[in-house]
């Protein structure tokens, strides 16, 4: 506002109408015609008018820009961002979700692989085990049995023996009587044992 | 009368009365400058209001660009004046927003360029300080000023480096504003000069008329050279805004 009064003082008071025809002269020469008339842009007559209808139209349109426009932008733009790090936040949790889903995946895996280790261990045992029992029992058995036997054959053995002594005397005896007819049994007896002894 | 408007390269900033109007001996017309400011103040309203009326996710084009813009104006002030600055958020980006469309609109044929009128830019500068000025006398009171003695130069010096760094900062809402509006002026002049020259080497007929297309392709680059700078002086006009108002933030450097 204050600029007003010195451009004023400046160029003396002309009024509009001879500023509009007082320059028809040339294209070459614009500087002569900015000295001949006056300038527009420096004729101070239009500087209060334009200075209020700056000050009304860029007042509104600063408090336009300030309550409407800007809010509006800022809103969009801050929605997107907003948008933007709720996706990667909701990504980064999923993804976390998923590791930790492959861990549990894994460690129930390595749990299943330990407990059928342990079930084959178990069996192996086990059928060893049995295995051990039965061949034990199957060797007793046989054990007892080939006691017996030797038993059985020992048996068979010391009858046989017994056998050999009568049959000797009685062959003895019958061939003492083919020889000379009459055998003294006991006689025959005594040395049959003391030959077999 | 019609054939000399044309190549007048300053008839386009004439301000011309549409609404009268007189306030306190003060002439508070409506003005096709005015027009122009309500029509940049609704272009860019419209285009920020519209392309995220979806508030898609997934944004479309325009939502796409309106982001765009708000997320590059928020990372230049976040950079250069640090997260305290986003309180000024608002303000760099309503200041960007007017300039740049202001600025393109400009170059649509008879259309009036807001930014071509030094007060408007000078205006918009001060208010630049202003707010700088303002801020950082009731953030940091004396403080401030340590701003025109920065950290680590000689005692000796100080007195010098004080007067470079005064000038400098009362010269800032000079050069924010001439910048923006000689650029604005200058491009626009140039354009209408070369302009002007294809019209009146047209008018020879024969050698003239294939005489014009040189100024012809000259107009069409210069049109194109007139959007970047469009577009470079908005972005240059905030990220001065953004560095002065660190200024307020962090006198101390």
């Amino acid at each position: 506002m204050f600029v007003t009064p010195a451009y004023g003082q400046e160029t003396a008071p002309a009024d509009q109408g001879a500023t509009e025809t007082g320059i028809v002269i040339g294209t070459e020469v614009p500087h002569e015609a900015v000295e001949e008339g006056l300038f527009p842009p420096f004729n101070p007559e239009s500087f209060a008018s334009q200075l209020v209808w700056l000050a009304i139209t860029f007042g509104l349109f600063y408090l336009f820009l300030k309550r409407v426009a800007m809010p509006r932008l800022a809103g969009i733009v801050e929605t997107r961002s907003g948008k933007i790090a709720g996706d990667l936040d909701q990504a980064a949790r999923l993804k976390e979700e998923a590791d930790a889903a492959v861990a549990a995946y894994e460690q129930e895996l390595a749990q299943a692989r330990a407990g059928a280790m342990a079930i084959g261990q178990k069996a192996r045992e086990a059928a060893e085990a049995e295995a051990d029992a039965a061949r034990k029992k199957v060797e007793t058995e046989l054990d007892r049995k080939l006691a017996e036997a030797e038993a059985h054959i020992t048996s068979i053995k010391s009858s046989a023996m017994k056998d050999v002594g009568t049959i000797a005397e009685s062959t003895a005896s019958a061939i003492i009587e083919q020889l000379v007819g009459k055998a003294d049994k006991a006689g025959v007896a005594s040395a049959v044992k003391s030959v077999a002894g | 009368m019609a054939a000399a408007d044309k190549v007048d390269p300053i008839h386009q900033f004439h301000i011309n009365k549409i609404v009268p109007i007189e306030i306190g001996g003060y002439d508070l017309s409506f003005t096709n400058s005015s027009l122009f400011m309500v029509v940049t103040v609704v272009v860019a309203s419209a285009f920020l209001y519209l392309a995220t009326s979806g508030r898609h996710l997934v944004p479309t084009r325009w939502q796409s660009s309106a982001e765009l813009t708000y997320e590059f104006i928020a990372n230049m002030l976040k950079d250069s004046a640090g997260s305290q600055g986003m309180r000024f958020f608002p303000f760099v980006f309503s200041l960007f927003m007017f300039v740049l469309v202001a600025n393109l609109l400009g170059l649509f044929p008879y259309f009036f360029t807001v930014t071509s009128h030094i007060i408007v830019t000078f205006a918009l500068s001060v208010l630049v300080i202003g707010v700088v000025l303002v801020y950082g006398l009731a953030k940091h009171g004396l403080g401030f000023f340590k701003l025109f003695a920065p950290s680590g130069v000689p005692a000796i010096l100080i007195p010098l480096v004080a007067i470079i760094e005064v000038v400098s900062f009362l010269s800032r809402p000079v050069s924010l504003s001439v910048r923006l509006f000689a650029n604005m002026l200058a491009g626009h002049i140039t354009l209408k000069v070369f302009a002007g020259f294809i019209v009146s080497l047209g008018a020879l007929g024969g050698v003239g008329v294939a005489g014009a297309v040189l100024p012809l392709i000259m107009t069409v680059a210069i049109t194109g050279l007139e959007v970047l700078v469009a577009c470079l002086q908005a972005y240059v006009f905030a990220i001065l805004t953004c560095m002065y108002l660190n200024d307020a933030l962090h006198p101390g450097h």
